[in-house]
């Protein structure tokens, strides 16, 4: 009789949305893989660690057609993590699970042949190997968002795809939300909501705290309920567990 | 090429009327050519302001929508000739504003004016937007108390959002007039500082005005303050003011109407 009730909170289900590089095969298979192989000739380990999505959509294939592809592609270490636009009567338990729900992003870039010699015919390949993966310096520069002005009440900065930087203020009315984390360089008086798009480990920081509202992944602090010595201070805010922390920096 | 002036903030009763009418006089007064418009329709003021509500016969609607000409709507000033005024309307419907009658009549009132001033109507709505989407410079009035720095803080974002030059990708040039400034009262606490102001809306300051009973006097009299008593406080840091917006480097002084020493003290003790 002393059996207590399972907290609720035990098990927390959250989304979370990635990019993933998507193979697109074209039937014959055998022909698709030669290609295939000349393309990874040309850039070692450009499958390597990454995770792939199998896009067999509009293709007529058995559960063997398919188990086959499934198998050539580990002989090459190329690691599925999901195979999208199946029936699913043709997916197996020893196969990767089912995608649903993907939403296109640009093409990626094929790499270039380090050693720029004769070029094998594989432009064909490169070009279905669509998926969404920009290339590392376009990385750094759509994932942060530098803002040289004071950022003005009734103003709302909203930028899901990574960090905001402001070297002004932030005045009270106004608000920034970033995928990523948040660096105020002047006084943060209006709303900082960082890792907006599901990033618990994005952080805030500020020269000056004085924030009607701080928030991180959802959890947040409003004025009120923020240390009395904090204020005023520089501080960083972060995620540990479901607390939102604070500390003089 | 005349420069237009834009007299702005986001909240009411804070002196943009006041001080258009202060600074507009102080520039005519140094020997330029100058016109106040007043752009809040349906409420005029400046007309009252500049003491010359009786002579009102044309106005800015009249202007706009073509049933006058602008040199019948304009009214010079009686003392001082290089001051004009163009009124606003009490009866008319604020919506009689359109975007393109706004733009003619202020071609035109440049070609004729060294300076054009416009006296916004308060708060973001078209009447605002449209009294600042021609300017070159704006004045940004604030009260040193916090709903007044928020609000102003809002209509700068808008400077740099709503106007002509913004959306050329040019940068209008703000000011701010700290407008109602009473030092005593800033040093106990009662008021925000002058740094605190500066701190939040982050643009250069023009001027302090201090709290005064002239300027009051001087809105009934019917006369800017500084025609009505040049030698006055608050006359003089408008008259300050308006010297820097001609380009001139004038230090900073905050001021004090109160006159130091033990009656000052006593003064200011008996008003807590």
């Amino acid at each position: 009789m002393t059996e207590t009730l399972p907290s609720k909170k035990a098990v927390r289900l959250r989304g979370r949305s990635f990019l993933a590089l998507v193979l697109s095969p074209e039937m014959p298979f055998a022909d698709w893989l030669v290609e295939l192989d000349d393309l990874a000739r040309r850039s070692t380990g450009f499958f390597l660690n990454r995770p792939i999505v199998l896009d067999v959509q509009g293709l007529k294939l058995t559960r063997d057609d398919l188990a086959g592809l499934v198998a050539e592609l580990e002989k090459r270490n190329v690691r599925i993590m999901g195979i999208e636009g199946a029936v699913p009567s043709i997916l197996g338990p020893d196969m990767p699970p089912e995608m649903r729900g993907g939403r296109a992003a640009a093409d990626i870039e094929v790499p270039e042949d380090p050693a720029p010699g004769e070029k094998p015919a594989v432009e064909k390949a490169g070009a279905k190997v669509a998926a969404a993966m920009p290339s590392a310096a376009s990385v750094s520069q759509a994932h942060s968002l530098i803002i040289e002005e004071p950022v003005r009440s009734g103003q709302s900065i909203v930028f899901p795809e990574g960090d905001v930087t402001v070297l002004g203020s932030v005045a009270s009315g106004a608000e920034i939300i970033a995928g990523g984390s948040i660096h105020v360089y002047g006084t943060l008086r209006g709303r900082a909501l960082a890792g907006s798009a599901g990033k618990p480990q994005a952080r805030i920081f500020c020269r000056k705290l004085e924030a009607e509202l701080i928030a991180i992944d959802g959890l947040y602090k409003t004025a009120e309920d923020m240390e009395a010595h904090l204020v005023g201070k520089p501080i960083q805010a972060w995620l540990e567990g479901d607390a939102l922390m604070a500390a003089a920096l | 090429m005349a420069r237009v002036l834009v007299v702005t903030s986001g909240k009411g009763g804070v002196g943009k009327t006041t001080s258009t009418a202060a600074l507009g006089a102080a520039l005519a007064q140094s020997g330029q050519n100058v016109v106040v418009v007043d752009f809040d329709v349906g409420l005029r003021n400046l007309d009252l302001v500049m003491g010359a509500e009786r002579r009102v016969v044309y106005d800015l609607i009249n202007v706009v929508q073509g049933d006058a000409k602008l040199a019948q709507a304009l009214i010079r000033d009686k003392r001082c000739d290089t001051l004009s005024l163009l009124p606003a309307s009490q009866t008319r419907d604020k919506d009689n504003l359109t975007a393109e009658g706004v733009a003619r009549v202020m071609d035109e009132l440049r070609e004729r004016f060294d300076w054009v001033i416009c006296d916004s109507p308060a708060g973001i709505e078209r009447g605002a937007t449209l009294a600042m989407r021609h300017a070159d410079t704006a004045v940004v009035v604030t009260n040193p108390e916090v709903s007044s720095v928020r609000d102003s803080d809002r209509i700068i974002g808008l400077l740099d959002s709503k106007t002509e030059l913004a959306e050329r990708g040019e940068r209008i040039e703000k000011h701010l007039l700290l407008t109602r400034y009473d030092a005593l009262r800033a040093e106990r606490g009662d008021m925000l500082k002058v740094e605190d102001v500066l701190e939040i809306l982050s643009i250069p300051l023009l001027g302090i005005i201090p709290e005064s009973a002239d300027v009051l006097k001087a809105s009934n009299l019917g006369a800017p303050v500084t025609l009505s008593d040049a030698t006055s406080a608050p006359a003089r840091a408008y008259i300050d003011a308006a010297r820097r917006l001609s380009g001139e480097t004038i230090p900073m002084s905050v001021p004090s109407e109160r006159k130091g020493g033990l009656f000052g003290k006593l003064f200011g003790r008996r008003a807590a």
